[in-house]
């Protein structure tokens, strides 16, 4: 089993972020930067596969800043085999231009299962697995929550959690899936999974990244939330509710 | 204290995971924990896996390879929000481990370490005893040559690990005709877990295979103040039958051994009340700022201010203090005064700062739907376990006159 994942440096949730002065990036002073927690899903689902094949080779590649091979060597010290970092300085606000990138450098590499994370968590696009698909022309199931392989690498089965329901999915392989939440529990690397990643291979090469056809105009914090306002009690209050949840809230 | 000064790329990574362990799996159960004063079973068995029983030792002796710092590092995360996993760490790998490592001949590295590093079973050390606290030479437990094997008798107090562990370092008088602290000799003493059940579930703690000393007992749980989740009993030798092979280092040397070992060892608890305090300071954070009061967050008023920059200042300095330490012995250092300081100002900070947190948090902060109380009432002990206040400033005092008085 040859399985490649893809993974994102994003910044942790629980750091407040700031716009940085050009307005359209983000400050990165202070901030600290995880393994996108999808990806998570990923990097773990891969390693279970190949432990599970009892042989194989997990191989994480990543698309970012030098810092990136930082993120690189957590999922190393998971249990991961070798690295690659498509470095660049900037990573595009074009998915497709990531897409491309992370395409041409998994084309010839003779996997069985491309795993991404269903989204990454800095800017919500959902977009970078099933593009990837598309360029390779592999079939891809999205937010994955749970995998069954075939014993024979030929194929297997996914289940979506849908709206109100499961949704499965039969691919063959090779194929390009993308986790979701629930799809397993990752593990804490150990410190042997830590003192073992900084022997393992992390190949660093330049990302060849064209224009792309989006731009990135502006970042803006989302408004401040105004204090609530407390109209009445009882049912005497109802109408006043109303009228301002019609005229002032226009929700009704 | 800027990260880069004592830390690599490697002990960050450390942390980073023991950091999200902390705040994962154990945070969520200590206080269920502490409340039943249960030995948190299933999340040692979670710290063996990750090797977090065994950092700083070779990887040949089972352990993972890593530096002092990085065990450090380890013990200071994990107070942060539970004092009594921290001390399962520490008393496990300074107090049952390093002696053997330190002092063991190759073969007692080889037979006991590996089961120790792995947390196959956990360790503890026995020096303390009903008449002998403090004044550790006053070792009245005894040890009577039997040719292939020593008989033991007398009774060790407030023992980390007495229950709960297999193997225990423990110290006995082998001269009785010698001054004080000669005439006595370190043993490896191996028992029976005192928790084959849970042990045997969890599948950390137990090893069938490694022959126990006929004689060696445990004796009544402490119900303490703090640090409820830890094992802490009696230890009893009644003709305690321990093999002559178990003899740890230098025969009567195992008084010089103890120091040593307790050098080492207050570094790990001052991380510990570092920890502790740092943990404070961060449910204070986390507490005034949503908290109101007269229409405003508590943590808006500047005598919160004034409370809780203090509270910051002395952790930097604790900081400090106690890595300076930590990389003074990686070093190969002498760290001996270091270590009493680091030691003596974190715990007193520790219990300062907790104090101001239950304050701080008002009428919440007595209650056990917050930390804090646990915080305090864990803080209290880092002023007296491994060398009292008292006696850090003796061994500081003594380093600074040395040879000027006596
Ligand atoms: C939870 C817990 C866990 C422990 N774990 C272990 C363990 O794993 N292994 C182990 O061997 N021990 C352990 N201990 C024992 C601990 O190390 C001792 O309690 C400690 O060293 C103090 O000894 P003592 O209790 O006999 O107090 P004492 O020595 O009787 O001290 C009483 C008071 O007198 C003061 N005092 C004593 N001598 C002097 C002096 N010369 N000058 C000034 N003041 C002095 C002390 O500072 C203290 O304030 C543990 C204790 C606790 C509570």
């Amino acid at each position: 089993m040859k399985i490649a994942v893809c993974i994102k440096r994003v910044p942790d949730s629980e750091t407040r972020v700031k716009i940085a002065s050009d307005g359209r990036s983000l400050d990165e002073a202070g901030v600290k930067f995880i393994l996108n927690p999808y990806d998570e899903f990923a990097v773990e689902e891969a390693l279970r596969r190949k432990e599970k094949a009892g042989a194989g080779e997990v191989v994480i590649v990543s698309l970012g800043p030098a810092a990136a091979q930082e993120t690189i060597r957590t999922a190393l010290a998971m249990g991961a085999d070798r690295g690659v970092l498509l470095q660049t300085d900037r990573i595009p606000a074009d998915g497709l231009e990531v897409a491309k990138a992370l395409a041409a450098e998994l084309k010839d590499g003779g996997y069985d299962l491309i795993l991404f994370g269903k989204m990454a968590i800095d800017d919500y696009n959902h977009q970078v697995g099933p593009m990837v698909a598309e360029l390779l022309d592999l079939p891809c199931v999205t937010a994955i929550a749970h995998l069954d392989l075939t014993g024979d690498k030929k194929g297997g089965t996914a289940e979506r959690e849908i709206e109100g329901g499961v949704e499965v999915v039969e691919f063959p392989l090779p194929a390009v899936l993308t986790a979701d939440k629930g799809l397993n529990e990752p593990r804490y690397p150990a410190l042997k999974g830590i003192m073992a990643a900084k022997k393992k291979p992390l190949d660093v090469k330049p990302a060849s990244l064209g224009a792309g056809g989006l731009e990135l105009v502006a970042m803006v914090p989302p408004p401040e939330r105004k204090g609530g306002k407390i109209v009445g009690e009882g049912p005497a209050a109802v109408p006043e509710l109303i009228r301002l949840l019609r005229e002032e809230a226009k929700v009704l | 204290m800027d990260d880069s000064l004592y830390f690599t790329d490697q002990h960050l990574q450390v942390r980073d995971m023991v950091r999200d362990l902390a705040r994962q799996v154990i945070r969520p159960t200590a206080r269920r924990y502490d409340l039943e004063s249960q030995f948190p079973w299933d999340n040692v068995k979670q710290m063996a896996d990750l090797g977090l029983l065994g950092i700083p030792w070779p990887e040949q002796l089972g352990g993972a390879g890593m530096d002092y710092l990085s065990y450090i590092i380890v013990i200071h995360e994990l107070a942060k929000v539970d004092a009594s996993h921290a001390i399962t760490v520490s008393a496990h790998t300074t107090l049952g481990t390093s002696p053997i490592v330190d002092f063991g001949t190759e073969e007692q590295k080889r037979r006991f370490v590996p089961l120790l590093a792995t947390g196959k079973v956990l360790g503890g050390f026995g020096l303390t005893e009903p008449g002998a606290g403090s004044d550790a030479g006053g070792t009245k437990t005894v040890a009577v040559d039997r040719g292939d094997h020593y008989v033991l008798n007398g009774s060790k107090i407030f023992i980390t690990h007495a229950g709960v562990g297999e193997i225990i370092v423990a110290t006995a008088r082998t001269d009785p005709a010698a001054k004080k602290t000669r005439g006595i000799t370190s043993f490896i003493v191996t028992k029976d877990t005192c928790d084959l059940a849970e042990a045997t579930r969890v599948g950390t703690g137990h090893d069938p295979t490694l022959p126990k000393c006929p004689g060696v007992l445990t004796g009544k749980k402490e119900d303490k103040l703090g640090w409820r989740a830890s094992d802490t009993r009696e230890l009893v030798f009644q003709d305690a039958i321990v093999p002559r092979e178990n003899v740890l280092g230098q025969f009567n040397g195992g008084f010089r051994h103890m120091l040593h070992t307790l050098d080492g060892g207050r570094i790990g608890l001052a991380a510990l009340a570092l920890g502790i305090a740092e943990g404070a300071l961060e449910e204070c954070l986390a507490f005034t700022s949503t908290r109101k009061q007269f229409g405003k967050a508590v943590a808006s008023f500047q005598g919160v201010h004034f409370a809780l920059a203090d509270m910051a200042t002395e952790i930097e300095a604790a900081k400090h203090l106690v890595y300076h330490a930590a990389w003074l012995k990686q070093t190969g250092r002498p760290f001996k005064p270091e270590a009493a300081m680091a030691k003596l100002y974190a715990s007193e900070l520790c219990m300062r700062a907790t104090i101001k947190a239950v304050q701080l948090h008002g009428g919440y902060g007595y209650t056990t739907e917050y930390p804090v109380e646990r915080m305090m009432r864990d803080a209290k002990i880092c002023e007296i376990g491994e060398g009292t206040s008292e006696i850090q400033r003796i061994v500081i005092a003594r380093q600074l006159l040395g040879d000027l008085i006596d």
